[in-house]
């Protein structure tokens, strides 16, 4: 039998990032100045994405022995995953510099987990869906644990790498059942198995029900988010922000790959185990958000929820359903970005501005800030004319098209209960008086004008969505139909 | 009852036992002894079902190295047993009672029937399972082994990120520095003009 390369162009973003990986270890160890390793960080993701978009094509092509796909959904998301990573980097910067951390190996860690992003959403394989995740996984235990001086940080690092090791051992085991079924790890011939069923259906729910807690917990999903707010509480704020924005991106890939790629044929069995999760994330997320005081800790209630919202799109399992979902998670990253950046633009040197009661009266001190985080809250709360109502309404349109009347009920009668804590920051920061000793605001200029861009972004999606929506259906579209 | 049959049976019948002894034990060096006594017997049952590269790795891999570094450990630390082993007897009837659960379960589901299996043909005497496998991850699986090595990769990155300390009052010596030092940098003479010793005080006599 004789070997054939593989074509290796569609991998080529992954293939850039890896190298350019490599070049920052080496630069870092050879080159005095810290900013060197920040600029090829944004330029390597820069690149990459300008990669991505020339190299797209509109079919989906398989490569490497069907271990990887290049399709418009995935090039979309790595588009997407890019841009956030750059955003996040630039919020970052100067809160890393305060802290000592401003380092190569922050930036290296950085590139290996987005490169761990660009292989779980490119993967048609079991084993490459495995390998991206523990690639993603690894680089975020390291970025977390890295204020080796803090004990919060240790302790939420050593958290969230036992609660990671036992998801991925769930993963694993619920994929191995699946392999025995189909005796194939590729996602497409999984599928055919399932869909033939000339194995055992009892077999096929229990590979399923380890699969899907697995995913549950990359995601963050109810009932099994306890990780979430330790580690978005316990991480450096810097580190919050990226863990909280482009890696949701890849969780969703993640589940597109695994459940519509390879289980649709089971799509009757997954869809009652999403419901139940996405109900749970949203009551769990909502309610124990109202009773925090940290904001870091609120927030990561709130992104519970959010991401029950964003399994309501998946399990109606049609076209709109889907690209309902991807805008979900695309706009949600957006807002996430822009409140974890407003929670650093806050914070200063020896200062973390985390609790509810720093945002006292912010009008009085920063209008204009005020006015960024007032939008990203409505947003969040999903109220219109802001993009998070638009995303929340499309994802309903698509719940009552597939006839779960009930639940989308229940998710908006939650998300009546989130929109408390989100306006509570609102009328905190619009109608108290500010701290006599709050500590003054100062920020890096491209920080700040990325910040407003950021907020306005929110407010102009909200307007004008159809755009972005139509590029979702579309990506959708041209990978499943 | 053919012959593989015998030595399979055998060998499970010690890999239970030497399983069972591992947390039965009451001394931990005993207990990774058995663990390695486990892990000698797998590899056994993998040479039986022609998995001769594995069953090797398994005995360099995890006997050869993972277990001495288990016992090193081990034996470098003051594990008190008995500290560790408090309210193991009041938890048993619960944890029996989830375990023998889980086994009903996994009986129902696991099982060649329910994955339609059938033995496989045996291969030849002369067939490589090393070249084979060597053959598959440089061919097929070329991409998942990348992949697994760059995860090696970012393991190494954030070991050294997170141990790496430089502390400021280290004695550290530069050897380059050293070695350049000349006599003449370091040594000087000094002239003294010779001086007679000073007079005894008073109050000595």
């Amino acid at each position: 039998m004789s070997f054939q390369m593989p074509d290796i162009l569609p991998a080529l973003p992954e293939i850039f990032v890896l190298s350019m990986a490599c070049v920052l270890l080496l630069v870092e160890a050879y080159l005095k100045p810290k900013t060197a390793t920040y600029l090829i960080t944004l330029g390597t993701l820069l690149g990459s994405a300008a990669i991505t978009v020339f190299t797209g094509m509109l079919d989906p092509v398989y490569t490497f022995n069907g271990m990887f796909v290049d399709d418009v959904m995935g090039d979309m998301l790595k588009l997407m995953a890019d841009l956030a990573a750059i955003v996040a980097m630039i919020y970052s910067r100067q809160y890393l510099a305060d802290r000592e951390m401003l380092r190569g190996e922050y930036f290296a860690l950085v590139l290996f987990a987005v490169l761990g992003m660009m292989v779980m959403i490119s993967a048609s394989h079991f084993l490459t869906l495995y390998l991206g995740v523990e690639l993603l996984s690894l680089s975020l235990y390291a970025m977390v644990a890295l204020q080796r001086d803090s004990a919060r940080a240790t302790e939420a690092a050593m958290k969230y790498f036992i609660l990671g090791a036992l998801a991925s051992g769930l993963l694993l085991y619920g994929m191995s059942m699946l392999y025995g079924l189909s005796g194939s790890l590729e996602l497409s011939k999984v599928a055919r198995a399932v869909h033939e069923g000339t194995q055992s259906n009892m077999v096929m729910v229990f590979g399923l029900v380890f699969v899907v807690a697995g995913l549950g917990f990359k995601l963050g999903a109810a009932p099994f988010h306890m990780w979430v707010p330790d580690i978005y509480h316990g991480a450096p704020t810097a580190v919050t922000l990226f863990i909280g924005t482009a890696p949701k991106l890849a969780a969703f890939a993640f589940a597109m790959r695994l459940l519509v790629d390879g289980l649709q044929p089971a799509h009757g069995d997954w869809q009652q185990m999403l419901a139940v999760m996405a109900v749970m994330s949203m009551a769990i997320g909502n309610l124990a958000a109202i009773m925090q005081s940290n904001i870091k800790r609120m927030l990561a209630y709130s992104t519970i929820a959010h991401m029950g919202f964003l399994l309501l799109g998946i399990l109606s399992g049609s076209l709109a359903g889907f690209s309902a979902s991807m805008f979900y998670a695309i706009t949600y990253v957006l807002m996430s970005l822009g409140t974890f950046g407003m929670v650093i633009y806050l914070s200063s040197a020896g200062y973390e501005a985390e609790n509810l009661d720093d945002y006292k009266g912010l009008n009085a001190r920063h209008p204009w800030l005020a006015a960024i985080m007032g939008m990203l809250m409505l947003s969040m709360a999903g109220l219109p004319p802001f993009v998070g109502f638009y995303a929340k309404f499309t994802v309903l349109q698509s719940l009552v098209g597939a006839g779960w009347l009930g639940l989308a009920v229940v998710a908006v009668l939650f998300s009546l209960i989130g929109a408390y804590y989100y306006l509570r920051i609102v009328k905190l920061m619009y109608f108290d008086t500010p701290h006599a000793d709050a500590h003054p605001i100062a920020m890096a200029g491209d920080a700040r004008i990325l910040l407003s861009v950021n907020g306005l972004a929110v407010l102009g999606l909200g307007l004008m969505p159809q755009a972005l929506m139509a590029l979702c259906t579309a990506s959708v579209q041209f990978s499943y139909w | 009852m053919d012959f593989a049959s015998v030595v399979f049976y055998f060998l499970a019948a010690i890999l239970l036992l030497s399983a069972l002894r591992v947390i039965t034990a009451k001394n931990p060096v005993h207990a990774a002894m058995a663990l390695v006594l486990a892990f000698f017997t797998a590899a056994g049952i993998w040479l039986l079902l022609e998995a001769e590269f594995l069953a090797i790795t398994l005995v360099l891999v995890y006997v050869g190295a993972v277990m001495v570094l288990f016992l090193f450990v081990v034996m470098m630390l003051d594990i008190n047993l008995e500290e560790l082993r408090r309210g193991f007897w009041d938890y048993l009837p619960f944890a029996g009672l989830v375990a023998g659960l889980m086994i009903v379960e996994m009986i129902m589901i696991l099982g060649g029937t329910n994955f339609g299996l059938t033995a496989p043909e045996p291969k030849p005497a002369d067939f490589s399972n090393t070249k084979e496998l060597g053959r598959l991850l440089y061919t097929d699986y070329v991409y998942a082994f990348e992949l697994a090595a760059v995860i090696l990769l970012v393991a190494m990155v954030a070991a050294i990120a997170l141990t790496l300390r430089r502390r400021p009052n280290r004695k550290i010596v530069d050897p380059a520095w050293q070695v350049k030092q000349k006599r003449a940098d370091r040594v000087y003479l000094v002239n003294l003009k010779s001086q007679k010793p000073e007079a005894k005080s008073e109050e000595d006599e």
